[in-house]
C-alpha cells in the first residue's frame, strides 16, 4: 500500500499504477480517450517507430482498472492494483 | 491372391494398404471409382477420414491439414480437378509437407472429355503450380503398377516430405485386370517431428511458405532446390525391352507404352529391331538410360497420347544426338498397336533408307 | 502493488505489425488470453489466413499453420478430422471468409465440422491497400469502388452469420465488435463460447468481430470506433445470430 503526502498537505492512498511499453505504443489515443481518471495522455515524445506516445501521468488518480490495457492494441499496457 | 479390379479401385485399396487413412476428393470422371471405394474402404480402417469435399480445391487444402498433423493423406482427380488443385500443391512443397495427388487424365484442355489422354506431362513434370519446385511423378502403366507403386508413392512424400504425383489415365483407371496386393504394404515408419500436434511440453510450431525477407525466401528456395537434386539423383525408374540389339527406340509411358509393346511385337515379327525405353518416373526423368542408348542407338521414336510433351524431355537428354520422331494422338483417341506399328516401321524404312544412303 | 494485468503469455515478444488502431492486433491478444485461461495452449492449433491477419503465427506461442488464401475452413477440417481432440480454430478476414473462401467456409459450416472460425470483418481489404470487400457498406468509398459501392453494381453487403445460420451444422453464431471497452469484453466472452461449443462438439462455430481499419477507412482510430458504432453496426447488428444449448 503506498502513501503519499499531496501538495496540501492531505494522505491520498495511490490505489494503482500502469507501464506503458513507449516503444510498442502508436499513439491510437484508445487508452487516453477510454481511461475514466483521465491520467493518460499522448505525450510529444517520438518513439523509435516515430509514433508520438502515450504516456501515465501518474499522481494517484489510477485505480488499476485496467481498462487502458483492454482497449491497448499493442499489448503495450501493464497494471498494477494495490 | 489375384483379384478383378479396375485401376481406379486397386489405386485406393493399395493405399490403405501403403498407411493412407485420408482421403478427400471430388467426384469427375474418369476416376469417380477411386473416391467411391474410399467412401466404403475408409470406414474400416481406424482413423480413417474420408470426404467427398465441396471441390477439389477443397479437396487439395483438406490433405494438407491432414498432412500437417501426421496423417498420411491422398486425394485424386482428373485433368480439369488437377488444375484446381496446382496453389494447394505449390503450398504443400512450400511447406514441406507429404501427400499424394493421383490424376486419371483425361482429354482436354478446357472440359475436354472423359477418355483417356497423355496432355498433363507438362503440368505433371514441370511443377504445375507457381513457384520453383518439383513433384516426383510415378506412370504406371499396368493396374499391378498402379498398386505396387502406392506405397512408393506415400514413402517418397514421406521421405522427402514433399507432393508425389501420380500420373495415370482414364483407361488404367477404368479397365479392370488381375491384380494382387499380396506385396502392398506400408514401408518403413517415418519420424515426423514437424507436425503439429498441439505444443503440450515442446516448443510451439509453425508452418507457413510466406517469406518477406528476400534472403530468406532465396535459401528457402535452394534449401528446396538440394532436395529436388536428390530426388534426382537417388529416384529415377524407368524399364527396357528388347533395347540391347535395337535400331530404333521407342520412347512412351503408361497406357502409350502398352500400345508401343503390342506395336514392337508386331515389328518384331517382321525383323524390325525395335525396343523401348519405359520411363517409370517422369520426374526425375531418365535422361542417363536415354544418353546412355544413344551411345549404341541413333534414332528415337517418341509415343504419346497427346500433341507432344514428354518428346521435348526426350530431346533435352539427347542434347542433339541422334534423331527424334514423335507420333502423337491427343483428344482421348487411343490408337491401336497396329496403327502405331505401321508409323513405326515407316520411320524405320526411312532412317534405315537414309543411313544407307 | 500486485500486477493485474500482464503481457499474455501465449504471446510472443515480437512487436505487431498492425497499424495504430487496428482491430486485428486486440483480437489477437484475446485469443492468446482465452486460449491461456482456458489452458488450452497445449492443444491449439491455429490456422492463419492471408491478409492482414497471416502474421498471427509469428505472435501466438502455440502451434500455427498458414492456409493459403480461403482455405482455412478445410484445412482446418483436415486437421480436426484426424485430430479431434485438438483445438483448432481458423482466423479469417472478410476476403478470406467471404469472397475466395466462401464455399469452404459454407461446407465446413454445412458439414457441421466442430471448429471456431474467428472472423475479423472490417469492411475492406487491408493488407493489399483498401480494395472493396464482400462486407463493405453501400456507399463506402474503396480503391475499387471510388464512387462508393452501389448495389446495382456491386451487391449489397454480405452477413456471413446469418447466410450461415440457415445451416443446420452451425451451432453458434455471434457478431461482437472492439470498438470499446464494453464491447471487447464481450467478443472475449464469444471466443471463449465458441471454443466451448468446439470441446462439446456440438458443430461449427463463428465469432464475426467488427473491427476498425483506420488506415484504409481513411479515418483516426478513434474515428473508426465511433464509425463502428454509428454506422457499421446498423448494417451488422451485433448479438447472437444462433446459439444451440451447448
Amino acid at each position: 500500500m503506498g502513501v503519499r503526502a499531496s501538495g496540501a498537505g492531505e494522505r491520498r492512498t495511490v490505489k494503482g499504477t500502469i507501464e506503458i511499453d513507449q516503444e510498442r505504443c502508436k499513439g491510437c489515443l484508445f487508452c487516453v480517450e477510454h481511461c475514466p481518471k483521465k491520467v493518460i495522455s499522448l505525450s510529444n515524445k517520438l518513439n523509435m517507430k516515430g509514433y508520438f506516445v502515450a504516456e501515465f501521468s501518474g499522481g494517484d488518480g489510477c485505480t488499476g482498472c485496467a481498462t487502458c490495457a483492454l482497449v491497448c492494441p499493442e499489448v503495450a499496457i501493464e497494471v498494477y492494483k494495490a | 491372391m489375384k483379384k478383378l479390379m479396375n485401376g481406379n479401385s486397386a489405386c485406393a485399396e493399395a493405399a490403405v494398404l501403403s498407411g493412407c487413412t485420408c482421403y478427400f476428393g471430388y467426384p469427375i470422371t474418369p476416376q469417380n471409382e477411386l473416391g467411391e471405394y474410399m467412401a466404403k474402404r475408409l470406414s474400416e480402417v481406424p482413423g480413417g477420414v474420408f470426404i467427398q469435399s465441396e471441390s477439389e480445391i477443397a479437396a487439395i487444402n483438406m490433405v494438407l491439414g491432414a498432412s500437417v498433423v501426421g496423417a498420411r493423406a491422398m486425394t485424386s482427380s482428373s485433368s480439369p480437378g488437377i488444375s484446381l488443385k496446382q496453389e494447394g500443391i505449390s503450398y504443400l512443397a512450400a511447406d514441406e509437407l507429404p501427400a499424394v495427388i493421383v490424376n486419371m487424365s483425361r482429354g482436354g484442355p478446357g472440359m475436354g472429355n472423359i477418355s483417356p489422354a497423355q496432355s498433363d506431362y507438362f503440368q505433371a513434370t514441370r511443377g504445375g503450380g507457381h513457384g520453383d519446385y518439383r513433384t516426383i511423378v510415378l506412370a504406371p502403366s499396368s493396374v499391378q503398377e498402379i498398386a505396387d507403386l502406392m506405397p512408393l508413392a506415400f514413402d517418397l512424400a514421406d521421405h522427402y516430405r514433399n507432393p508425389v504425383v501420380v500420373l495415370s489415365d482414364g483407361m488404367l483407371g477404368q479397365m479392370m485386370e488381375p491384380v494382387s496386393f499380396d506385396g502392398i504394404k506400408r514401408g518403413k515408419d517415418y519420424v515426423k517431428d514437424y507436425i503439429l500436434t498441439g505444443a503440450d511440453g515442446r516448443p510451439s510450431r509453425m508452418i507457413r511458405s510466406l517469406l518477406f525477407d528476400v534472403k530468406e525466401e532465396e535459401e528457402h528456395n535452394w534449401k528446396l532446390f538440394r532436395k529436388f537434386q536428390r530426388m534426382e539423383q537417388n529416384e529415377v525408374r524407368f524399364e527396357t525391352l528388347l533395347t540391347e540389339d535395337a535400331d530404333m527406340i521407342v520412347v512412351a509411358y503408361g497406357t502409350g507404352a502398352r500400345i508401343a509393346r503390342g506395336a514392337i511385337k508386331r515389328l518384331r515379327q517382321e525383323q524390325l529391331k525395335v525396343g523401348l525405353i519405359r520411363p517409370i518416373t517422369l520426374w526425375p526423368f531418365p535422361k542417363k538410360a536415354i544418353q546412355q542408348a544413344a551411345a549404341q542407338v541413333s534414332d528415337f521414336f517418341v509415343f504419346e497420347m497427346n500433341t507432344g510433351q514428354m518428346v521435348e524431355d526426350v530431346r533435352l537428354a539427347l542434347q542433339g544426338r541422334g534423331r527424334v520422331h514423335f507420333y502423337g494422338r491427343p483428344g482421348g483417341v487411343i490408337p491401336t498397336p497396329v496403327e502405331l506399328f505401321r508409323i513405326i516401321s515407316r520411320h524405320y524404312y526411312q532412317s534405315v533408307r537414309g543411313k544407307k544412303e | 502493488m500486485k500486477k493485474v494485468y500482464a503481457r499474455p503469455r501465449l504471446l510472443k515478444e515480437a512487436h505487431f505489425h498492425y497499424c495504430p488502431g487496428c482491430g486485428h492486433a486486440i483480437v489477437t491478444r484475446l485469443l492468446a488470453e482465452v486460449v491461456e485461461e482456458m489452458e488450452l495452449g497445449g492443444k491449439a492449433i491455429c490456422v492463419a489466413p492471408a491478409g492482414c491477419g497471416m502474421l498471427v503465427y509469428n505472435y501466438f506461442d502455440f502451434d500455427t499453420l498458414e492456409s493459403a488464401h480461403g482455405r482455412g475452413a478445410a484445412v482446418a477440417t483436415g486437421i480436426k478430422r484426424v485430430r479431434p481432440d485438438n483445438l483448432v480454430f481458423s482466423y479469417q478476414g472478410d476476403g478470406d471468409l467471404a469472397a475466395i473462401g466462401t464455399a469452404e467456409s459454407f461446407h465446413a459450416a454445412n458439414r457441421g465440422e466442430p471448429i471456431s472460425i474467428i472472423f475479423v470483418n472490417n469492411g475492406v481489404y487491408g493488407m493489399t491497400g483498401g480494395q472493396m470487400a464482400p462486407t463493405s457498406l453501400l456507399a463506402q468509398v474503396t480503391t475499387t469502388s471510388p464512387q462508393g459501392r452501389t448495389s446495382k453494381r456491386e451487391g449489397h453487403p454480405v452477413k456471413m452469420c446469418e447466410v450461415l445460420a440457415v445451416l443446420q451444422g452451425t451451432s453458434y453464431l455471434e457478431r461482437v465488435a472492439v470498438n470499446k471497452p464494453a464491447a471487447i469484453l464481450k467478443t472475449k466472452k464469444a471466443i471463449a463460447k465458441s471454443f466451448e461449443h468446439q470441446l462439446k462438439k456440438t458443430g461449427f462455430s463463428m465469432v464475426e468481430i467488427l473491427s476498425p481499419c483506420p488506415t484504409n477507412w481513411k479515418m483516426s482510430p478513434l474515428d473508426a470506433c465511433t464509425w463502428i458504432e454509428e454506422v457499421m453496426a446498423a448494417e451488422f447488428p451485433l448479438g447472437v445470430v444462433k446459439e444451440v444449448p451447448c
